[in-house]
């Protein structure tokens, strides 16, 4: 019993084991219970309807009401799909026929419907995709069910035409190889950091590079560019496997893929420095970087759950971590083909973080081993 | 003799506590100074700050002639460490490690060639050269880690409990390392929580909560307390 006693009390006087103990389940049953959903709420849609008569208003509004959906963009022509998809604003769009309404109440059999209705989903992130054209059938199907009482189900008025953009045999691959990029990179580039340079501390080796010559640039450099060096050949054999073994296209550049890589393993090794200097052992650092970067990685950036069905504030804890960015760009880049011109703003926002915290770390590294 | 560390005012604060309390004193050169102190009593907080590892919250110091915060580069070329943990890489060999600090400390290859063979030959350790550092019994690490300190030859080493956690007998061949060392007209400026070794030092000076108690040859120091061994003027000094 004085056994068990003692026990208790190591328990309840170490607060990182209260913490697992009693932090862990709360937060992950909050975080999976948030993220896991699998409903997707206002995802951008765009809707180019040539007819606009009273049926494709009515039908555009009740899927819009429906909430899983929110116009981004009214096209006016077909030629303004491509770029939407490209510059990632849209996730699906619906195609209406010219006169709807017209067509809508002529006679259909079940071989020859009366109007088509056309859905084009993004398929680089394939379960989001489906999802939504799901939905927009389930709510067209409704919308029938309505209008034609008697005639429907037996035989439909409108039929629907799924397309898949950019992925249209919708591979996971396209969605896991850039997720396991960024958990790859983030696993050598910060949490390998973070570690190694808490073993100096710990030792006591660090002491006496500090004592030495040596300036702490050229510590943290000189810890640094190994793990830089493994994080980039690793990146180089995912890619290589992705496209090689499981079909992943390569649509853009190649160098502008490897310049984005070597950006965010820069915020990875920033974060990675930065932990370093909180964290006094390598226990307590591959805690912190397990916790604090992998998890987020892993279930918010949209690697394993859209981010679109995640609560507001979920989604907005998302948008500070550097996998989303880098997500959205090696999608971008491998499945569409797209370059700087069109993924600026994620390449900023990740530029921006590798310098934030790249600057936050020095300034740590130095106050923390004064 | 001239001085070769001054301290004028040396002050650390954190937060509210002063770990080290405007302490002013000086080293001679060649001298084996000994920095004693009851754990807490600030002996670690001053020599960090000697070493430039911590910055001071007021005060200044010199060490080798420079001031150890306008001019940390030329004193960080002339001083040598070894911490109170152990400060090899365990996982590199007894040559790897002689290696790295001389790449460190910016020495050319043919110096570090012809030194680890004079340092191998000093230790007897040159069957194991190519072992890992980790495999060796403590006294050789240690012993291995004052003369990898000395390697780039500089004019103060500084020791920070060196001999905390090793037998006697190994504690006495350290010392006598350090005699030899001293002879060659190195300064070392060791702290210890042993008594027994503040007996070994041309000078020692006590310091109890922050500051600087006493500081004399330990002869002067017996005297003057009328004690019969160094533990006794400690005891003395620690209790107020």
């Amino acid at each position: 019993m004085a056994f068990v006693a003692k026990e208790f009390r190591h328990i309840l006087r170490d607060r990182r084991t209260l913490l697992i103990l009693f932090g862990m389940p709360v937060m992950q049953v909050l975080l999976f219970g948030f993220v896991l959903t699998n409903e997707i709420k206002n995802a951008a849609i765009a809707v180019l309807d040539p007819s606009k008569d009273t049926e494709s208003i009515a039908l555009t509004n009740k899927l819009i009401s429906s909430g899983y959906f929110h116009l981004e963009q009214y096209l006016v022509s077909a030629e303004e799909l491509e770029p939407a998809f490209r510059k990632g604003k849209i996730k699906m769009a619906i195609i209406f026929p010219d006169n709807f309404a017209v067509s809508l109440n002529e006679p259909s059999s079940l071989s020859r419907p009366a109007a088509t209705i056309q859905l084009l989903g993004d398929a680089s992130d394939p379960n989001t995709a489906t999802t939504l054209i799901n939905y927009s059938n389930a709510i067209i199907a409704d919308y029938q069910r309505e209008k034609f009482p008697i005639l429907y189900p037996q035989s439909p008025q409108i039929k629907t035409e799924t397309r898949m953009r950019y992925n249209p045999e919708q591979k996971s691959v396209f969605n896991f190889v850039p997720g396991v990029m960024t958990m790859i990179l983030m696993l050598v580039s910060a949490m390998m950091t973070s570690v190694t340079i808490a073993k100096e501390k710990e030792l006591g080796t660090m002491e006496v590079l500090l004592v030495s010559p040596l300036k702490p640039i050229q510590i943290i450099l000189g810890k640094t560019a190994p793990y830089l060096a493994l994080s980039f050949l690793n990146a180089a054999v995912v890619v290589v496997l992705g496209i090689f073994v499981f079909g992943m296209p390569m649509h853009g550049s190649l160098l502008f893929l490897a310049a984005e890589c070597v950006l965010y393993m820069f915020v990875a090794l920033s974060l990675g420095i930065f932990i370093s200097t909180r964290a006094k052992d390598q226990m307590t650092a591959m805690f912190m970087s397990a916790l604090g970067l992998l998890m987020p990685t892993m279930l918010l950036s949209g690697f394993l759950f859209p981010r679109e069905s995640m609560p507001w504030l979920l989604q907005m804890i998302g948008t500070v971590i550097p996998a989303t960015w880098f997500n959205t760009i090696i999608k971008g880049v491998m499945i569409k083909g797209v370059g700087p011109d069109v993924l600026w703003q994620q390449t900023l926002a990740l530029g921006g973080m590798a310098l934030f915290f790249l600057t936050l770390s020095m300034k740590n590294f130095k106050d923390r081993l004064e | 003799m001239t001085n070769i560390i001054t301290t004028h005012q040396l002050t650390r604060t954190f937060g509210k506590f002063t770990a080290v309390d405007a302490i002013t004193f000086s080293v001679k050169e060649g001298e084996i100074f000994g920095f004693l102190g009851a754990n807490g009593a600030g002996k670690t907080t001053a020599l960090k700050m000697l070493t430039g590892l911590l910055s001071p919250s007021s005060g200044s110091a010199t060490v080798a002639g420079f001031d150890v915060w306008k001019q940390p580069d030329q004193v960080k070329r002339r001083i040598g460490y070894m911490s109170q943990k152990f400060s090899l890489y365990e996982d590199l060999t007894v040559r790897e490690n002689i290696r790295l600090y001389g790449g460190i400390y910016g020495l050319k290859m043919s110096e570090i060639k012809s030194k680890m063979g004079v340092l191998l030959e000093k230790l007897q350790l040159g069957p194991e050269a190519d072992k890992l550092v980790g495999a060796l019994p403590l006294g050789w690490k240690q012993k291995l880690a004052f003369s990898v300190a000395l390697l780039h030859e500089p004019k103060i080493v500084f020791l920070d409990e060196p001999t905390s956690g090793v037998d006697p007998l190994t504690r006495r061949q350290f010392w006598e390392l350090i005699y030899e060392t001293a002879v060659t007209g190195v300064t070392l400026m060791v702290t210890t929580h042993y008594m027994d070794e503040a007996e070994y030092c041309d000078r020692v000076s006590i310091m109890v909560d922050g500051k600087i108690q006493a500081l004399d040859t330990p002869r002067a120091m017996k005297e003057d307390f009328k004690a019969e061994s160094m533990d006794e003027v400690f005891r003395r000094l620690a209790r107020g």
